[in-house]
């Protein structure tokens, strides 16, 4: 579809990966927890460290620099392209050819995010990605890599009518898709919505009451009852 | 084929397959025999079943659930995992020291920025001791005129071993996270980069500068020359790193801009790894070796001698004569070729 933000790359067995990036909006968000979950590890263990005289501030300020350039990276490399902040958003990291993402890449997303950041609160990272398709900022355009969201569980549908309705023989694909859509997504839409939406339909479907005729049409094309 | 049909008949086989992949994305997941050896081919049939689904307009929660487990598929597919203590061995024999070669144009560069600005701010503070404070504050220089005063050193002792470990810590953050602002910053078109080189070095020269006016130099260089052959060294492959993004951007050549950042960027990381490893150690020579007050400095300047031959004999010579490997070297003939 025109609209909306897939974006489709091809496999070597002829697949098309169906993925969609996600904004900067829910990555912020997924940011933030990080950052509290970061910083929160180190107020606690450096509070503990510190106790223990110059080794323990020695091993806090390794320990800070660690978790400041390399809690993303583990946890990209290491957990599927997922920080917790991005588990949690149902989003994550993987090479723009769709594979996992490696140390390389990672590392160097990350390293870049300090240019991202500039001037202040992400602005060039946020300006870069909302310059291309994939809404990669400077780190991911640099290291091939993107955020996706992970696609949730899909669900069994049910339409709520039952009974079946040729679909006439004379809708494209697309219409045939539009009509699908149209069920499966009415559960989210008000009544009146959805009559206002299958009424559009009236003059080519010919029924009385449309919403449950496209509901019926669709129950025929994914062979329920 | 109805779609009922369709999901009834072949629903064991994604189902099957859905179960490989969840337990494949577990940390250690493994298949086992049978398994393992037939998850490719399943992993065809299941594009073979997404295709056919996308093709004859079934349902799109069904086309979407084949779609999610095909990426999913994908991504343990095509993992990589490679032995890491056998990469880094030769990374570190070979591999960098051949990168730091091919990339030497940019290395120069960087060495320039970083020791041009800084021997002139150096020899311009020998002849006009106050320009100190056109580059550093006041407090700052006072605090380096006492850290380098030969009469608070404590002679003949050493500092406490924890101490150490203290500044240990502190260089290997401070340090390491210098080399990544400068190689990062280099994606703004190389500004970054050639401003952090020119900055540091400035700074040096000042600090260097300085405490000859104050007639410190015996305390200063004998504790820098232990550790500088390691970190100058490192920034200056930082920065170059840096400067190979920007000027990626700058003249990309016949690649679109972004080509060109992405086949830069994939050298210029590999330069970072060796930067990181190279200041590891010049940390661990500042905290523990240059810090030792009981070394007489002829000693010190010995060993620090001895670590800028060690360093700039690894850069020139090693790996020099093991067999030109074809996949090290193809990366990056093509982007020197992409550059030319």
């Amino acid at each position: 579809m025109l609209l909306d933000t897939r974006h489709s790359i091809e496999t070597p067995e002829g697949a098309l990966l169906p993925l969609t990036p996600a904004g900067f909006g829910v990555r912020a968000l997924a940011q933030l927890l990080d950052i509290m979950i970061r910083y929160s590890i180190i107020l606690v263990v450096a509070t503990l460290l510190t106790l223990l005289g110059g080794m323990g501030t020695g091993i806090a300020l390794i320990l800070m620099f660690v978790c400041e350039w390399f809690y993303p990276v583990y946890f990209e490399v290491a957990r599927q392209g997922r920080t917790p902040g991005k588990k949690w958003m149902g989003i994550r990291v993987v090479n723009d050819d769709g594979t996992p993402i490696t140390f390389g890449p990672s590392l160097l997303r990350n390293l870049l995010r300090f240019v991202d950041f500039l001037p202040m609160l992400y602005l060039t990272g946020i300006i870069a990605s909302l310059c291309n398709r994939q809404f990669k900022r400077l780190g991911d355009l640099a290291a091939g890599s993107m955020v996706i969201y992970e696609a949730p569980p899909a669900r069994e549908p049910s339409f709520e009518v039952r009974g079946q309705l040729p679909v006439p023989a004379d809708f494209s694909t697309d219409e045939q898709r539009a009509l699908l859509g149209f069920a499966e997504r009415s559960k989210y839409l008000s009544a009146e919505r959805q009559s206002e939406l299958a009424t559009i339909l009236l003059p080519v479907i010919g029924s009385k009451d449309p919403v449950i005729a496209i509901k019926q049409m669709a129950n025929t094309m994914v062979g329920k009852h | 084929m109805k779609q009922g049909q369709f999901e009834q008949l072949y629903q064991p086989l994604w189902h099957v397959m859905e179960l490989e992949i969840i337990e494949l994305e577990k940390p250690d997941g493994r298949l086992k025999g049978n398994e393992l050896a037939n998850f490719a081919s399943r992993y065809r049939r299941l594009c073979h079943f997404h295709a056919l689904a996308k093709d004859r307009n079934y349902s799109s929660h069904l086309v979407d659930k084949l779609g999610d487990l095909v990426v999913r598929g994908h991504q343990q597919l095509y993992r990589r995992k490679q032995p890491f203590m056998q990469q880094l061995t030769r990374f570190i024999v070979a591999g960098f020291p051949r990168l730091v070669r091919a990339q030497q144009r940019y290395i120069w560069w960087a060495t320039a920025l970083l020791y041009v600005p800084g021997l002139l701010m150096f020899l311009a503070i020998l002849w006009q001791p106050d320009l100190v404070y056109t580059i550093t504050a006041p407090e700052q220089v006072s605090s380096f005129e006492s850290m380098y005063d030969p009469d608070n050193r404590t002679l003949g002792s050493a500092r406490e071993s924890d101490t150490n470990v203290q500044m240990f810590g502190f260089y290997i953050r401070n340090n390491i996270s210098v080399a990544f602002r400068t190689f990062a910053s280099g994606i703004l078109f190389g500004v970054g980069s050639i401003f952090f080189l020119i900055y540091n070095g400035l700074l040096m020269g000042a600090v260097a500068g300085h405490l000859t006016n104050a007639e410190f130099t015996q305390t200063f260089f004998s504790f820098v020359v232990g550790h500088c052959s390691f970190e100058l060294t490192a920034i200056v492959i930082a920065g170059a790193a840096g400067l190979k993004l920007g000027y990626a951007l700058l003249a990309p050549g016949n690649l679109t801009r972004t080509e060109s950042l992405k086949r830069a960027s994939f050298i210029a990381i590999q330069l970072v790894y060796g930067v990181i490893i190279m200041l590891v150690i010049a940390a661990f020579i500042e905290a523990f070796w240059s810090s030792n007050n009981i070394l007489m400095p002829w000693q010190k300047y010995l060993v620090g001698g001895f670590l800028w031959v060690l360093v700039i004999g690894y850069l020139v010579f090693s790996g020099r004569d093991l067999r030109t490997d074809a996949v090290d070297k193809k990366p990056t003939e093509k982007s020197e070729a992409a550059q030319g």
